[in-house]
């Protein structure tokens, strides 16, 4: 990306050689600038900031797997949530049933596709958040009124009983500076593409943890995406861990300054299961922050984890913090984890910004410092799985979430082939 | 009464180049009680003994014995070592991210008796630990070494090597990276260990700071995987004055 240095081309005109001055660099940045941007970001088509957003399925073609954002999910397993065989079709199956907890300051409502509300806070980015959209056939919207303080978690319970491929939309909206705690508890079985959109009003603070706890044969792809109102506070926290394949897009843009987000996650893919997520942090106003960490333990033959972190931080912004980091830890042969970082950022005004990623085993110093002092090795391995996967669960910040978790993680953990 | 019995050990390490022999020969025995302090230049491979009495995977051993009481210590795997009776004090402690040190402290404490601490006393044996290291009481819930400063993480060895109260403690480089305050400290808490326990003890060390704490029944001058001459504390002030200098001029320089 060219960084440019309006300062340096300006002392141009004074040179010699067009585009040589006393650092070498000034040439780069010249002949950066000859060239249209448009031509050099159409030609690597890899800035996150190019990605079509469209409510109109038309402009997201049949799928072929060569897409950059389609590229690890294995198609032939979508159970075709995805059309490939043409827009026409609709997703018809009877969507997981949803039902909310009852909550003072807390409106429930089933509407119907064409509310105003819907799609506010959202747009498709890609085809099957379209589909999704194009299909749905009524909504689940949660409002929480403006400055109430709801401690207890608001839970939205999905309960999938049916494979018939089928759309779903959630909204919620969050009222400026109110406080709540959200749960998204996904169970059942299902072939669901889902939409969900959060709106975080001014002030507010939104403690959301979406499970993915389904049973096995269920397919779930899924956008999440949030808008952060000024001076907001959203903490999404995916924990995945049930479910033939899971595709989740946690999406945070930010509509207002001085907002935070942070985004956590959390999967166990056992053999066979496919995972993935592909967050995107939109940095496209002043002084936000950001920090993202998700953390994978894979097992089996054949479990599969994608994770794709793209944080964007544009050219007009100043003031911005963020940090991303994935890290994903093999316990047995045959598992595959992706980790993908992409940190771009368009401005040289940020104030901090990082991004890690490790795939790996073991780590034999931890092992080794265990069982120095006496812990046999079966045990220093489940501590250390323990451990690693803890400190996501240690985020959720909602008490009876993070039991319920410790205890599946628990289970997770006792089944290891040590 | 125990004693660890060093016997012309030879250790060596893979490197690209093939193996290396670092340790050629070291024989040393350490009784109960007994404070022996390995004193070397870097690279003599004086930590490479302590980790090799600890079992580390990455040192192998291609000679020489190991015995604890008769016991064949290099038949045994890096938990039964410990759980004989050995503790390494590592020169860098190793962070156990999302493992809090009480949960980690107990868990180590269990394997090492055969059966888990009663609750009250351990609680009270761990807090009066803390209070004499002068740690302050979130340590506890804190993860293992994870964001602990160089002096904390110290503090944090001693703290177990009280707790678990070895017979033969392997001190590695202990006093490195601490102030006078925090030596003072730590030292106090390897002295506890020792008179409250009988613990031998390796203390293995660049500078003769540390003696000033901890008094060495005797002192090792370590050159090139060997020990090269033994004596009392007094060869530790000649090494203060004179260096190793005299010990290493028949050796190629580093």
């Amino acid at each position: 990306m060219a960084n440019t240095d309006a300062t340096t081309l300006d002392e141009g005109p004074d040179l010699l050689i067009p585009g040589m001055g006393e650092e070498g660099e000034t040439l780069v940045v010249q002949q950066a600038e000859n060239q249209p941007v448009e031509d050099e970001e159409t030609k690597y088509g890899t800035s996150r900031a190019d990605r079509k957003t469209s409510f109109n399925l038309a402009d997201f073609p049949v799928l072929t797997g060569e897409e950059e954002d389609w590229r690890f999910t294995p198609l032939h397993r979508l159970a075709n949530l995805h059309l490939p065989e043409g827009d026409e079709k609709l997703l018809t199956g009877a969507a997981p049933a949803v039902s909310v907890t009852e909550h003072d300051g807390v409106s429930i409502e089933t509407v119907a596709r064409d509310d105003q509300r819907l799609g506010s806070f959202m747009v498709p980015d890609d085809r099957t958040s379209a589909i999704a959209w194009n299909s749905f056939s009524e909504a689940t919207v949660v409002t929480v009124a403006d400055n109430v303080n709801i401690e207890e978690p608001i839970t939205i319970s999905v309960e999938g009983n049916s494979t018939d491929p089928a759309a779903q939309h959630i909204h919620v909206a969050v009222g400026a500076n109110s406080r709540v705690n959200l749960v998204i508890n996904q169970t059942g079985k299902a072939v669901v593409s889902q939409n969900v959109e959060f709106a975080v009003g001014e002030g507010a603070t939104a403690n959301v943890t979406s499970l993915q706890a389904w049973d096995d044969e269920t397919i779930h792809v899924g956008s999440q995406q949030a808008s952060l109102g000024k001076d907001s506070t959203f903490k999404h926290v995916v924990i995945t861990y049930g479910g033939s394949l899971v595709r989740l897009t946690p999406i945070t843009r930010f509509a207002g300054e001085g907002a935070t987000t942070n985004m956590y996650g959390l999967y166990f893919a056992d053999a066979g299961q496919h995972m993935e997520h592909r967050i995107f942090i939109d940095h496209s106003t002043n002084n936000c922050t950001s920090d993202a960490l998700y953390k994978g333990a894979l097992q089996g033959k054949g479990a599969r984890s994608v994770w794709v972190g793209d944080v964007l931080i544009r050219g007009n912004t100043s003031g911005t913090n963020s940090f991303e980091k994935n890290e994903n830890l093999l316990l047995s042969e045959g598992a595959q984890a992706d980790s993908i970082p992409n940190l771009e950022i368009e401005t040289g005004i940020i104030d901090s910004g990082g991004h890690a990623s490790s795939v790996g085993r073991f780590d034999e110093q931890q092992l080794f410092y265990l069982m120095a002092r006496g812990i046999p090795e079966p045990l220093a391995r489940k501590l250390i799985v323990r451990g690693f996967l803890n400190e996501i669960i240690q985020k959720i910040g909602i008490e009876d979430v993070e039991a319920a978790v410790t205890e599946v993680m628990e289970e997770e953990i006792a089944d290891l082939e040590l | 009464m125990s004693t660890l019995e060093i016997k012309d050990l030879h250790v060596s390490i893979e490197t690209e180049q093939g193996d290396k022999e670092i340790l050629k020969g070291v024989s040393l025995t350490i009784k109960s009680g007994e404070t022996h302090a390995i004193m070397g230049p870097n690279g003599s491979g004086k930590s490479t003994l302590a980790q090799a009495i600890a079992g580390h995977p990455s040192y192998n051993v291609t000679g020489g014995e190991i015995l604890l009481d008769g016991e064949d210590v290099l038949d045994m795997e890096v938990d039964e070592r410990a759980q004989a009776g050995l503790f390494l004090a590592m020169q860098y402690p190793v962070e156990v991210p999302g493992v809090s040190m009480s949960n980690f402290l107990r868990t180590a404490k269990t394997a090492l008796d055969g059966e888990s601490p009663a609750i009250r006393t351990w609680t009270k044996d761990v807090r009066s630990a803390m209070d004499n290291l002068e740690m302050e009481s979130s340590f506890a819930t804190r993860n293992v070494n994870e964001g602990f400063s160089g002096g904390e993480k110290k503090r944090a060895e001693i703290l177990q090597l009280e707790l678990f109260k070895p017979k033969f403690a392997i001190l590695d480089e202990t006093d490195s990276g601490l102030d006078i305050d925090a030596l003072r400290v730590v030292s106090a808490g390897v002295n506890r260990a020792q008179e409250t326990n009988d613990m031998g003890s390796m203390l293995i060390t660049h500078y003769t700071r540390i003696l000033r704490y901890i008094k060495p029944d005797y002192v090792h001058v370590f050159v090139d995987g060997k020990i090269v001459d033994s004596g009392g504390e007094e060869l530790a002030d000649r090494l203060e004055d004179e260096g190793y200098v005299n010990y290493e001029k028949t050796q190629a320089p580093a």
